[in-house]
């Protein structure tokens, strides 16, 4: 094996090793767990920051495994893989120490955390995918791992949402799995080459191939939650607040977008797609997501509801993107939201997490005058929530800006329309909480004051929202420098030629 | 002395014959009847190894028995599937006889009814080296009444092994079982009477070589055909099986639907696609695929409406053997070869999985005395390997990948897509996503913690009560990712495979 496998190889084992270490730790060893778990997860962003720079280097290193003639297991290191999985590291980091600061003295951590990490492990074998076979196999692989997390809490209603989602998530993987086999059936494999299968077969296959395309999309669009596959999104929401960021911000529903990124610009390719002629689908899907997911999430009270379907509308910006894939600027506009949906996201459910568990506040109308009991919490929930807003300098502004300015130069100008409502209802949304937690005044005692001591909360849950607040100014503001998510999208569109 | 060769094929004597010793001497010496079968079982697993060694190294090989050639003589013989089946049951075997060790060692511990438990255990071991010798007598013969012999030794220890749990419920299943087995052997044994009347042989190679297609052959082959679909248990056939399988002894279970359903099924698949390809209609194909996709469906509708995780997982076996026969419409497309790996990569999974299903249900069983389902909440607390099992094994029968099942059902996707009979695909799909509904309903009662549930481990819990399921699960998990070597195995000495169907069938 070559050194870049041997990365590859690394990458994956440097949080399984750790998630089967702790399965087998008793319940009582906290600290070692803890350290196993951060020292995982600094060497796993160790080794995908060494990966990013020898793929930025031009380097490219792949694993391969043949199983049975069209199943090959393929693992690949490329510029979009290396995107994903530097964001899935990074914030996995993050949710680490949130969660171990969320979890204190609460039972069967060691199940928790076991499968936690291989809960990352699978994100980042879906990032490193370099085949529908293998995106296939971590991506049901995906719904395994996070299945026991989503019920964790163990209650009637867990096991509802639970079971919701594996229905909802294996259906998917179901139709998924018919695509794939049928898509090798007509073009051979679909290994995730970068220019997608010869436009030979667009002439023959037409019909068959949009049909297949349609099936694809399905398959990953029910964890991407895209509308009417997102029902199962909202009801997940009882689990607790760290697997809420982590299916938000870090795997799950990014393993949906990414698959359509993966699928729109690798396995077809955008001149096939353009000949196929199904981008307006897709961009009518994303549209009717984005509008319908800001106008639900007016009407939630329940603060992790409202962010749920909040999600579910942000989340299609990246589908909406992927509908112009033609137009360069759109294509970077919806890649670079990947990263900058989990930055935004993943701030906002740390902060809903830390008013649960500092105040039990989990409903809007009880977060009057909150900002005065926590400000620096509430400060990054502002910063989170401008970004959503979209705002500048916040990552949110650069997402869109790049989006609006694809749309036009298509001559869609519908794109900017639907970026203006979207901002608008999302303004809607989050500004009210925004008054009412900073201008508000208190009413009556908090539902249920579960810390009080020298910070507003515990440090371990104060500080990752503030970093990841932090990012989203920061990602923001140097989104032209020479390392930025920007900047590595614009390198991703240039690999591709387009 | 002949058997100090490694390329002598009498090696291929000794699955079957140490198991026949083994058994005997369990029977004479009822206190060291675990040592004993042991041995049996890991010498077999070895023979196995170096019938496969010598597969890779010689090709196909044939023993004739006292040196007589057929007509006269009969024969075994060692090819790819054959070899696989063997070695499906040696390894299935090896980890059933230690978990049996261990249940059995938990249940006599129970000092008001150790008595029964000793007679229990007394008989079981005989019993099963008994079942193991026929169960490789019947893979390797290469005659049609030998055949018929393994069959009857099958079917008369696995019914008196299911009788072995004494409840009244379990003694009416065993002897429901014991006559529709009896029933499945007279059928077939009417079907020889035919055979021989129009062939006048009944060794396998003649007959394939004389590819005979008169009515005689005709009726024959149905009369098999009927007699071993009732011991497979395909639905409609399949009303004996889930109580029969339900009630019996975890270890029995295990067997019974791992390895015993298997034996029959495997000689139906080579007698319809080896030995008499060319009597074979497309009516009937269609009709055996249409037979296991109803399975499928009804298995797994049945398997989600049971409230004992026994039944569900007897349940859960109706359904995936119609994944067996679904391959069979496939076959005018691909030929044989391809219809081999499948159903063999679909047996192989199936085996290891089931078995660590039912040990796991044997397991729960023993820990909390009932199997309810509704009931099971806070198992994964005092036993965390055998849901860990349980969870792996689910994962196996839904088949997701990497398990093997998924590499099997992936070739029965691209077959029938490639053929255009996208309906087999279809039933294919809802059949795993009806068993993601039976097995997680049962996994989220495992998962669930209540209140006061200690962590602390029951007192005389053996490791062999966990670590045999968890070790099949894992292989069948696995399976997926050394698909390579089973097909080179399979591969192997089965040029008359790839010559029956060269190109479909007529």
């Amino acid at each position: 094996m070559t050194w870049g496998q041997w990365l590859l190889v690394s990458i994956l084992l440097s949080s399984f090793l750790p998630g089967i270490i702790i399965f087998a730790l008793p319940e009582e060893k906290h600290h070692l767990r803890t350290i196993l778990n951060l020292c995982g997860s600094t060497l796993k962003i160790a080794l995908i920051l060494i990966m990013d720079t020898w793929i930025y280097l031009g380097h490219s290193f792949e694993i391969r495994m043949v199983i049975i003639p069209g199943v090959e297991l393929l693992l690949n290191g490329d510029p979009l893989s290396a995107l994903f999985a530097t964001l899935s590291s990074v914030l996995w980091l993050l949710t680490t120490v949130y969660a171990v600061g969320y979890l204190e003295e609460s039972p069967n951590r060691s199940h928790f955390f076991g499968y936690f990490s291989l809960c990352v492990t699978v994100t980042i074998g879906i990032a490193l995918a370099g085949n529908l076979v293998t995106f296939l196999l971590f991506y049901e692989m995906l719904t395994l791992t996070t299945y026991p997390l989503v019920i964790h809490r163990g209650t009637e209603k867990s096991l509802r949402a639970g079971r919701n989602y594996l229905i909802y998530a294996f259906s998917g993987g179901a139709v998924f799995l018919f695509a794939v086999v049928w898509l090798q059936a007509v073009v051979g494999p679909t290994d995730f080459s970068g220019a997608g299968f010869s436009p030979s077969f667009v002439d023959t296959h037409s019909t068959v191939l949009v049909l297949i395309f349609i099936l694809l999309i399905i398959g990953v669009g029910v964890k991407a939650a895209l509308v009417p596959l997102h029902g199962w999104l909202p009801q997940a929401m009882v689990a607790p607040a760290p697997v809420s960021a982590l299916l938000h911000a870090v795997a799950v529903v990014k393993a949906g977008a990414f698959g359509i990124i993966r699928i729109v610009l690798d396995v077809y390719g955008a001149q096939n797609l353009l000949l196929l002629g199904v981008l307006p689908l897709l961009a009518g899907v994303a549209t009717i997501t984005i509008l319908y997911g800001s106008v639900r999430a007016l009407q939630q009270d329940g603060l992790k509801r409202r962010l749920a379907f909040s999600t579910i509308s942000q989340v299609s910006y990246i589908a909406l993107g992927m509908s112009l894939v033609d137009q360069p600027l759109a294509l970077i506009g919806g890649l670079v939201h990947l990263v900058h949906q989990g930055l935004m996201k993943i701030t906002l459910f740390f902060c809903a997490g830390n008013l649960a568990e500092t105040l039990g506040i989990h409903r809007i109308s009880e977060m009057s005058g909150v900002a005065r009991r926590m400000p620096l919490t509430m400060a990054a929930f502002s910063i989170g929530a401008f970004g959503m807003i979209g705002i500048p300098p916040t990552v949110g502004f650069v997402s869109k800006w790049y989006l609006g300015l694809g749309g036009l130069a298509a001559g869609n100008w519908w794109v900017v329309l639907v970026l203006a409502v979207s901002s608008l209802l999302n303004a809607c949304y989050f500004l009210p909480i925004l008054t009412k937690a900073w201008f508000g005044k208190q009413q009556g005692p908090w539902p249920e004051e579960l810390y009080v001591g020298r910070f507003e909360t515990r440090l371990m849950l104060l500080v990752p929202p503030l970093v990841t607040a932090f990012i989203v100014m920061a990602a923001g503001v140097v989104a032209n420098a020479q390392i930025s998510p920007l900047a590595w999208v614009r390198f991703i569109v240039r690999e591709y030629g387009l | 002395m002949i058997f100090l060769h490694a390329d002598t094929p009498a090696w291929m004597l000794f699955p079957i014959v140490l198991p026949l010793i083994a058994g005997l001497l369990c029977f004479l010496f009822s206190r060291r009847t675990f040592v004993i079968a042991l041995a049996a079982v890991l010498a077999n697993f070895l023979v196995v190894c170096l019938l496969i060694y010598q597969l890779l190294v010689f090709g196909s090989m044939r023993c004739h028995m006292g040196g007589w050639q057929p007509p006269l003589g009969i024969s075994l013989r060692t090819d790819g599937p054959a070899l696989l089946m063997l070695l499906m049951t040696a390894v299935t075997g090896l980890a059933i006889t230690l978990y049996a060790r261990g249940y059995f060692s938990y249940r006599i511990f129970d000092p008001p009814r150790a008595g029964r438990h000793q007679r229990q255990q007394r008989f079981f071991w005989p019993l099963w080296m008994l079942l193991l010798a026929g169960l490789n007598g019947l893979f390797l013969s290469n005659d049609i009444f030998n055949i018929y012999v393994t069959l009857e030794l099958i079917g008369i220890s696995a019914a008196s092994l299911a009788a072995l749990s004494g409840k009244p419920a379990s003694q009416l299943a065993s002897f429901r079982y014991l006559l529709i087995s009896l029933l499945g052997s007279l059928t077939y044994l009417l079907g020889i009477v035919f055979l021989y009347r129009s062939c006048g042989v009944l060794d396998l190679d003649l007959l394939q070589n004389l590819s005979n297609n008169g009515p005689g052959v005709r009726a024959a082959l149905a009369l098999m055909s009927v007699g071993l679909l009732l011991k497979t248990a395909l639905f409609p056939l399949h009303f004996w099986l889930p109580p029969a399988h339900a009630n019996a002894l975890a270890p029995v279970s295990a067997i019974l639907s791992a390895l015993v359903v298997k034996g029959s099924f495997y000689l139906l698949f080579r007698f319809w696609f080896e030995i008499f390809p060319s009597t074979i209609t497309t009516p009937a194909l269609n009709f055996m695929g249409t037979l296991g996709a109803a399975a499928i469906l009804w298995g797994a509708i049945q398997a989600m409406r049971q409230h004992r995780l026994k039944l569900m997982v007897a349940y859960s076996t109706v359904s995936q053997l119609g994944y067996l026969f679904i391959a069979f419409p496939l076959a005018r497309v691909d030929g044989s070869a391809q219809l081999w790996s499948i159903v063999i990569f679909m047996a192989l999974a199936h085996s290891c999985a089931k078995s660590a299903m039912f040990m796991v249900a044997g397991t729960v069983f023993l820990h909390l005395g009932h199997d309810r389902i509704k009931d099971l909440s806070g198992v994964r607390a005092t036993l965390p390997i055998t849901v860990f099992a349980y969870g792996i094994a689910g994962v196996s029968l839904m088949g997701l990948p990497p398990s093997g099942a998924f590499i099997a059902k992936w070739m029965l996707l691209s077959s029938s897509l490639a053929s255009s009979q996208w309906w087999w695909a279809l039933v294919v799909m809802s059949g795993s996503l009806l068993a993601m509904i039976y097995v997680f309903r049962v996994m989220s009662r495992f998962f669930v913690i209540p209140e006061g549930v200690s962590f602390i481990r029951p007192a005389p819990f053996s490791p062999l009560l966990e670590w045999p399921a968890l070790a099949l699960a894992l292989i069948s998990l696995f399976l997926g990712l050394v698909a390579p070597w089973p097909l080179h195995i399979l591969s192997q000495g089965s040029t008359a495979l790839a010559q029956s169907f060269p190109g479909g069938l007529p």
